[in-house]
């Protein structure tokens, strides 16, 4: 029998085109590919992802993710309703940051209409923006290693926290999850001294946390066996993919839009960009408890660097009737999963003439495969969670 | 005991005070249905199945603060054949309604369904998508809505322990029986599959009976 020729019996084709069968010795099993549907009903999808696997004993062959079970017409709805209606929309994009979705539609639509946006307004986006961040980074981590098989404690250690910020957001906002927060030229609710000392006594737990937290798993001896070496993503085809945010630079890419587009105040704060050495698991978890210290160090400097009093809406910002003039606009900010941006074309209505969403998730995923050639079938979930992604906004 | 009952009846029947002398002696009088019901709803396992935002919620509720265990439901089960409970929270699409229906029919009776959060009831803020599907109600009989979006850990926990005085109420009384008792009962629900222009069938159409309405008339 030659390479790549089908086995008696075998057909040629697959649902995914040519079928390529390798002979390994004389094993009657050899070549014989299995496909497997991983998803939309798994534990460790995350969501309603679906991958549909080819499988060589356990390595990896083929793997086709399969979007869309939560496709839910986000940018089309978006077209149909006011630009302020879909504001709450935004929220449901990455459920679990509506904070910094909030943030770069009102950045975009600022561009758009040319506002501006007060002081004390910026300080407050950036406090809700690394609190976003915290909570984000916190609960990828408990995934990631629920996922690992760590089932209970890291995932309840990290939802014990992400509470702690959450009651804060509720606070802020009326909501826990879906806080609608972010308006066109500043923010809907200030801040009071009772919620800034609130966030000032999160702000001086958290590191005892992450040390707690790191205690329990970062030198854990399975976490590093099975994360260690795989899933590498190399350097270039994490550039050429257009991948974004820790997965970008845990491939040791420094790429970080706090920086390069220094948007918002951004230029204020003394921060460092972690980044990897790798590309594989291991980096992209570290990766975020790094993260997750400079935002601490960030989050100090706002609160301490915050004007008292002062505006928190720009006087010419219009919450009725809001028209912005005719033209486009791309507004991006640095999400806690990466590149978030909002491409909006304007015909000077009162809704949005084009709305596209540039989601972090649904782009970061596209070199899912290329990361899980050749690895185990155990580790594709492994490798799935580390992409961090919320299918909300890779379906939308 | 009453005649053909085997029920809560018991228990209500029997004087108090003759109850609570028996406790004393150690000797702990119930009914049948009474310790049935009460073992079937302190170990309601649900199924470890997120579709969208009110999953995050979900498991919000089963972590430390809400702590689902002190209902006995803390059990998720990633299999359907293992659990009780279907909480169908989030946005159910057109392209995973046949893979609820298809997990639904999967568990084991007795099985319960709660449509967690507005997607879930009616289609939510997503109602107008052409993708979203209008309430779950129209594919599986669900036993406790909760509205919300997302709804709150403690409107889940409610829920939880509304469908616990649902599960309270159910009766062995023969002159009663349960759907899953019958043998003749049809134990699968249709699957719906994706037609040329929507969902065939649209709706299950021998429990979702909306009220007719110039549009949906015929």
């Amino acid at each position: 029998m030659t390479p790549d020729a089908p086995p008696s019996g075998a057909p040629a084709e697959s649902l995914y085109g040519p079928r390529s069968y390798r002979v390994w010795g004389d094993d009657a099993l050899a070549g014989q590919f299995l496909e497997v549907s991983m998803g939309p009903h798994h534990p460790s999808t995350h969501g309603v992802f679906r991958m549909d696997v080819v499988l060589d004993g356990e390595t990896v062959v083929r793997l086709k993710p399969v979007f869309g079970y939560l496709h839910r017409n986000h940018e089309k709805l978006a077209e149909g309703m006011s630009w302020l209606g879909s504001m709450p929309y935004t929220d449901r994009l990455d459920y679990l940051c509506s904070m910094t979705n909030n943030w770069a539609y009102a950045l975009a639509v600022e561009k758009l209409a040319g506002l501006g946006v007060p002081e004390r307004a910026e300080y407050i986006r950036v406090i809700v923006g690394e609190l976003t961040r915290l909570v984000n980074h916190i609960c990828l981590a408990g995934f990631l290693l629920a996922d690992l098989g760590a089932l209970g404690t890291p995932l309840l250690y990290a939802f014990r926290e992400r509470e702690k910020i959450l009651d804060v957001f509720e606070e802020i906002s009326g909501a826990r999850m879906m806080c609608n927060y972010m308006r066109f030229g500043g923010v809907r609710a200030d801040l009071s001294p009772e919620v800034l000392q609130k966030i000032a006594r999160i702000v001086d737990r958290f590191p005892a946390f992450l040390d707690e937290f790191e205690r329990l798993v970062s030198g854990n001896e399975i976490l590093l066996s099975r994360c260690q070496g795989v899933g590498v993503l190399p350097r270039d085809l994490a550039v050429n993919a257009g991948v974004t945010g820790p997965m970008l630079r845990a491939s040791g890419v420094d790429y970080d839009l706090r920086k390069v587009d220094r948007y918002g105040i951004y230029d204020r704060f003394e921060f460092r960009v972690p980044l990897g050495e790798h590309g594989d698991v291991y980096d992209r978890y570290m990766l975020r408890i790094l993260e997750m210290r400079e935002s601490i160090s960030i989050l100090r400097q706002a609160l301490a660097q915050m004007p008292e009093k002062g505006e928190i809406l720009h006087p010419q910002a219009k919450l009725r009737n809001f028209r912005p003039k005719p033209g486009e606009a791309y507004g991006r900010i640095e999400g806690p999963k990466g590149e978030l941006g909002f491409y909006l074309i304007s015909d000077g209505g009162v809704c949005p003439y084009r709305y596209r969403v540039r989601p972090p998730s649904f782009i970061n995923l596209t070199v899912l495969e290329d990361m899980c050639l050749g690895q185990k079938v155990a580790d594709v979930i492994v490798i799935f969670g580390s992409v961090d992604i919320v299918l909300g906004e890779a379906d939308r | 005991m009453e005649q053909g009952r085997t029920g809560v009846a018991l228990g209500a029947a029997m004087d108090d005070r003759l109850k609570s002398e028996l406790q004393r002696a150690g000797i702990f009088v119930t009914s049948l249905e009474g310790i049935y019901n009460w073992s079937r709803r302190s170990s309601v396992w649900p199924l470890q199945f997120g579709l969208a935002c009110c999953a995050i919620e979900m498991i919000a509720t089963a972590a430390a603060r809400y702590d689902l265990a002190r209902f006995g439901a803390e059990v998720f089960r990633p299999t359907p054949r293992q659990a009780d409970l279907m909480i169908v929270a989030g946005t159910v699409t057109k392209k995973m309604a046949p893979q609820v229906v298809r997990i639904y029919n999967q568990m084991p009776e007795p099985k319960y369904v709660i449509a967690m959060g507005a997607c879930a009831i009616s289609g939510g803020p997503f109602k107008q998508g052409y993708n979203v599907l209008k309430g779950i109600d129209r594919y599986l009989p669900v036993d406790v809505h909760i509205p919300g979006c997302p709804p709150r850990p403690e409107a889940l926990l409610n829920a939880l322990m509304f469908l616990q005085r649902k599960i309270d109420r159910q009766t062995l009384d023969a002159s009663r029986p349960l759907r899953w008792y019958d043998p003749m009962d049809k134990a699968e629900f249709p699957v719906p599959s994706y037609g040329a222009h929507d969902l065939t069938p649209s709706s299950n159409r021998a429990f979702w009976k909306p009220e007719a309405t110039p549009r949906n008339e015929g």
